[in-house]
């Protein structure tokens, strides 16, 4: 591996969102017996300000982009794209924390922390090209989700989420690396173009195979991809909401960042072998995901089946195994974030002291009380539909357009009438919000806070200009995807 | 920016105001401003009208922007002599509909009107969009804002029905997704002009069995709208979940998007596959048409008998569609606009009744006549111009159908006549049992004669009844020019040959040429 042994100053600076986010998330630790005050906002701010200065970085570093530390990290357009990415999903599951760490009267300086950390584990994934870089990056992002997974110490739900999620979570890394050391063992080389290279020249190898069908498994794990989806309803059920809606949105687009790193650019020769591999379990996650969600009466086990069906969606895109299918893949995460990440918000807003109201009869009414977080839940509902003018229906209709592109028209129309039963547990949301009377949760919710409010107005406002103006995202992420191979 | 894209993001403009307005303020300022906005984008249309031309048989006043860049989207827009009249449907019904609405809407007015507004944004854009892409957007838009004025504006049953609603379209609808898309990688464009051009020069063709499974993936997405037998059954429960002004829609305007669809892009996309299912789906029209005519005499529900005359009168325009003639497709037309005005004004009579007496059970009623002199003399119009009585509406687009299948295949004629006979029985029948006889106390007491507001809404659509009945050469020119046309294009590269019995000149005037000297003319023509 031709590691260069000079300090480059220009690494450095390609690496600066993840600088920024430790030395911040350090610095928030630190702090913490400085400013201890239960429920203060500073720490708050200061992860904002963390995540602000860490998204201009990794703009900076788009345009000063190129290998960093001997080709260990690649940061180019669809490295900045992911970076950015996790990044918006990290201020989004800021803001509406504020509420909810002073409602469950939680600390915020560990919980803030531990965010940050997370987040750089992301942004290292997405920019990585390099298995072992893959590995730490997802070390990192995992060990502190785990934690904040369990955040509510004192809840019994949220322990064993964290728990089963850590449990579960090892095997599965146990199983990514157990494929890293096979792909050592056959290639002599973890750095991704070196091993596409070696790939190239021994694509018969079955020791490839099986290693590549190990960083499946984990990678499938990762992303809660049928079979290996278990963990997921549990985990974000007993997981705080915000919490919640950041695992559904950041670890998940992170790892399909390192799915299409790895298997676009290492595993390209041998697509034959792992493309059926893909769809079979694309169509599983689609099928199990929102049939299950059709029984569900927790609406964060709803939103979790319904994240592990979406996760079935991009997998199609993946299958379909081209540029159109990476593009789509990376413009549905992108809406992905924004919807799910908005609906967790909405859920939030009603939940309350301790986590009470989590059924889905809880949101009765809530269009005549709250209007606006009512409105707001519907837009993203129905983009999670997949409604046209939002960003849930236009991703969708670029993943099947590249699975058709790709011939793949079994899995097409499987997946388009997939996308019908779905709309049934989404439409049952929206019409015990506005069809019903309201009840006990949504007579006692609380008016939005401001933090709030923008957490639900950005998304919102993004869904829709998904929606109605996809070009500059969709060319973006086309040209990116051509320059990961 | 020409009139066209003014009429059709009037709704929107009327929509975000509509939104716009305060909470505070009364439920009367979202009335006004509905009616108001409404009546300005009729007037709008009206000025589409004004300057259509009549003399020219294509697309006008078009709009063609790029959208987005990859893949190759265009916001492209324009209107023909089918979709114009659509068009004027739409907007003529919508401030019916916030004329009826104006007392029977006491619970969140503000949304009920803004939605009503997004309806006819998507409605209007549905009948406008000549960009694969940009029709299906509009296809599910207009789906919204349905669901929402049946699910919380309805009657009792309104979640199940709203629910049952949107997942059928859906259902439907996203097979003729996967269908637009294959259709784009063949061909890399949304646009339908140039994809029909592509069809007319030889560039482009689909073999027989891939184009029977487009044809049947877009075909399945229209045949849930219209209802189709056996694909009707969301039908019944949507009309009568559905508050007035959400009947007269769906009923009115939204039925007609998937006829609409079937003549604008099944036929002359898929020519050869439409005329290879013709036989089937005319049989399934014709059992439309007995089958809701014989649904609707046993009905006990008002409403419900109404939403079966639906599957009936529909049935007619497939069965007008699938005749391939011109007389059957100007019938066809036709019909999808008197049914739009009839059905829609016997919803409104039906929202009238029940707005008194709370009740859609025929046996509620009884002797209204008695007490309400205007407006059963008003509603027998109605029933009459429904039932296809000569010098209404109805008579002569029926005419028209019967006349283009007695071309096509006889036995057809013979059949959905029946459903003529048949509808004359239910709607007589309801109306004695509604209108006379001995009025209870009940009725007595509970059945004002119409109001102002109520003569305002019912007036025009008694006049248009008249109008389109009498004097169909107003209307019926432009659509012949549009149906000459789809019929040419049904026969690019086709096997089967079609003799065409229209002679330049007024429609009228057609229904004494040779068509009906030689009724069987296609069978002897697709036999050589």
């Amino acid at each position: 591996m031709p590691v260069s042994p000079v300090f480059n100053p220009q690494d450095a600076l390609r690496f600066l969102p993840e600088i920024i986010l430790t030395v911040m998330g350090t610095l928030l630790m630190v702090l913490d017996p400085l400013i201890h005050k239960r429920g203060s906002n500073a720490f708050g701010h200061l992860s904002l300000m963390a995540l602000a200065a860490a998204l201009g970085a990794s703009v900076y570093a788009y345009t000063i982009g190129g290998p960093a530390f001997g080709g260990m990290l690649m940061v180019d357009g669809f490295a900045t794209f992911f970076r950015v990415l996790v990044i918006v999903v990290g201020i989004l599951t800021v803001l509406p924390s504020y509420r909810f760490l002073a409602q469950q009267n939680a600390e915020t300086s560990e919980y803030h922390a531990l965010l940050l950390f997370s987040i750089a584990g992301q942004c290292l994934m997405a920019a990585s090209n390099d298995l072992i870089m893959v590995f730490i990056g997802l070390e990192i992002s995992s060990i502190a989700s785990y934690i904040l997974a369990g955040y509510l110490r004192d809840d019994k739900r949220s322990n064993e989420a964290a728990l089963k999620y850590f449990l579960l979570g090892s095997f599965a890394t146990a199983f990514f690396l157990y494929g890293v050391a096979l792909i050592y063992g056959a290639t002599g080389s973890v750095n991704l173009l070196l091993v596409r290279r070696a790939v190239l020249h021994q694509a018969g190898d079955p020791i490839l195979a099986v290693a590549a069908a190990l960083m499946f498994v984990g990678l499938a794990f990762k992303v809660s991809a049928a079979p290996f989806q278990i963990w997921a309803p549990d985990v974000y059920q007993g997981a705080p909401t915000p919490v919640s809606a950041f695992l559904s949105a950041g670890p998940k687009a992170a790892a399909f960042a390192i799915f299409l790193r790895i298997f676009v650019t290492a595993f390209d020769p041998i697509g034959n072998r792992w493309e059926p591999l893909v769809w079979t379990c694309a169509l599983a996650s689609m099928c199990v995901g929102n049939f299950a969600a059709l029984l569900q009466t927790n609406i964060k086990r709803m939103l979790a089946y319904s994240s592990i069906a979406h996760a079935g969606y991009v997998l199609v895109a993946l299958s379909a195994h081209s540029d159109t299918g990476t593009a789509a893949a990376m413009f549905y995460l992108a809406s992905y974030a924004f919807m799910n990440v908005g609906a967790f918000s909405a859920v939030s807003v009603l939940t309350g002291k301790g986590e009470r109201f989590q059924s889905i009869d809880d949101f009765k009414g809530l269009g005549r009380k709250q209007p606006l977080t009512a409105a707001l839940f519907a837009i993203f509902l129905l983009s999670l539909i997949g409604v046209p003018l939002t960003g849930g229906f236009f991703g969708k209709f670029y993943i099947f357009k590249a699975a058709l592109d790709s011939h793949l028209y079994w899995l097409t129309v499987l997946g388009l009438l997939n996308s019908a039963v779905a709309a049934y547990y989404y439409l049952r949301i929206l019409v015990v919000m506005y069809m019903h009377e309201p009840g006990e949760a949504t007579e006692s919710a609380e008016p939005l806070s401001p933090g709030l409010r923008i957490a639900l107005l950005v998304p919102a406002l993004g869904t829709l200009f998904l929606g109605i103006f996809p070009t500059w995202v969709l060319e973006f992420a086309g040209k990116s995807s051509a320059i990961v191979k | 920016m020409n009139l066209l894209t003014l009429v059709l993001f009037l709704p929107l403009a009327a929509f975000v105001i509509a939104l716009a307005i305060p909470r505070a303020s009364s439920a009367r300022t979202s009335r006004l401003w509905a009616l108001i906005g409404s009546l300005g984008i009729f007037a709008a249309s009206l000025g589409l009208l004004a300057w259509f031309d009549r003399t020219a048989a294509g697309e006008q006043f078009l709009v063609d922007v790029p959208w987005i860049g990859t893949p190759n989207i265009h916001f492209a827009v324009s209107v023909n002599g089918v979709s114009l009249w659509l068009v004027l449907l739409s907007t003529f019904l919508t401030p019916l509909c916030v004329l009826i609405s104006w007392n029977s809407i006491k619970d969140r007015c503000k949304e009920f009107y803004a939605f009503l507004l997004l309806l006819e944004f998507g409605l209007v854009g549905v009948f406008l969009a000549q960009d694969l892409f940009l029709f299906y957007v509009f296809w599910e838009v207009s789906l919204v804002p349905m669901y929402f004025l049946i699910g919380i504006w309805g009657h009792d049953r309104r979640i199940y029905a709203a629910v049952k609603f949107f997942l059928y379209t859906m259902a439907g609808s996203v097979l003729m997704l996967a269908a637009i898309i294959y259709i784009y990688n063949k061909t890399l464009t949304f646009s339908y002009p140039a994809i029909l051009e592509m069809l007319a020069n030889g560039k482009l063709s689909f073999p027989a069995g891939e184009q029977m499974l487009l044809f049947l993936a877009f075909f399945i997405a229209f045949a849930i709208k219209v209802p189709l037998f056996p694909l009707h059954t969301w039908l019944p429960d949507a009309h009568v979940e559905a508050p007035a002004a959400g009947s007269i829609m769906l009923a009115g305007v939204m039925l007609k998007m998937g006829t609409y669809g079937i003549l604008h892009f099944c036929l002359p996309l898929f020519p050869s596959a439409a005329r290879a299912c013709a036989p089937w789906i005319g049989v399934l029209a014709i059992i439309g048409i007995v089958y809701g005519s014989l649904v609707a005499l046993v009905q006990p529900n008002l409403k419900k008998l109404v939403a079966y005359t639906s599957v009936a009168h529909l049935g007619f325009v497939v069965l007008g569609i699938f005749s391939f003639t011109q007389q059957g497709l100007d019938g066809a037309v036709y019909q999808m606009l008197n049914h739009g005005v009839s059905t829609g004004a016997l919803f409104l009579f039906v929202g009238i009744l029940y707005e008194r007496r709370h009740s859609l059970e025929i046996a509620d009623y009884g002797g209204v006549a008695t007490v309400a002199p205007w407006l059963s003399t008003a509603f027998l119009i109605t029933t009459l111009a429904s039932i296809g009585l000569p010098m209404l509406n109805n008579f002569v687009g029926e005419f028209l159908v019967l006349q283009g299948t007695a071309i096509a295949n006889f036995t057809w004629t013979v059949w959905a006549s029946l459903g003529v006979i048949l509808s004359a029985c239910y709607m007589l029948w309801m109306y004695q049992r509604v209108f006379y006889g001995e009025a209870g106390p009940e009725v007595r007491g509970h059945i004002p004669d119409l109001n102002g507001r109520e003569w305002a809404a019912i007036l025009p659509l008694i006049v248009m009844m008249v109008w389109m009945g009498v004097y169909s050469q107003s209307f019926l020119p432009p659509v012949g020019k549009n149906t000459a046309r789809v019929l040419e294009q049904t026969n690019v590269n086709v096997p089967y040959r079609v003799q065409q019995w229209d002679r330049p000149g007024h429609p009228l005037g057609r229904l004494s040429a040779p068509a009906l000297a030689a009724p069987r003319g296609t069978e002897v023509a697709r036999a050589r």
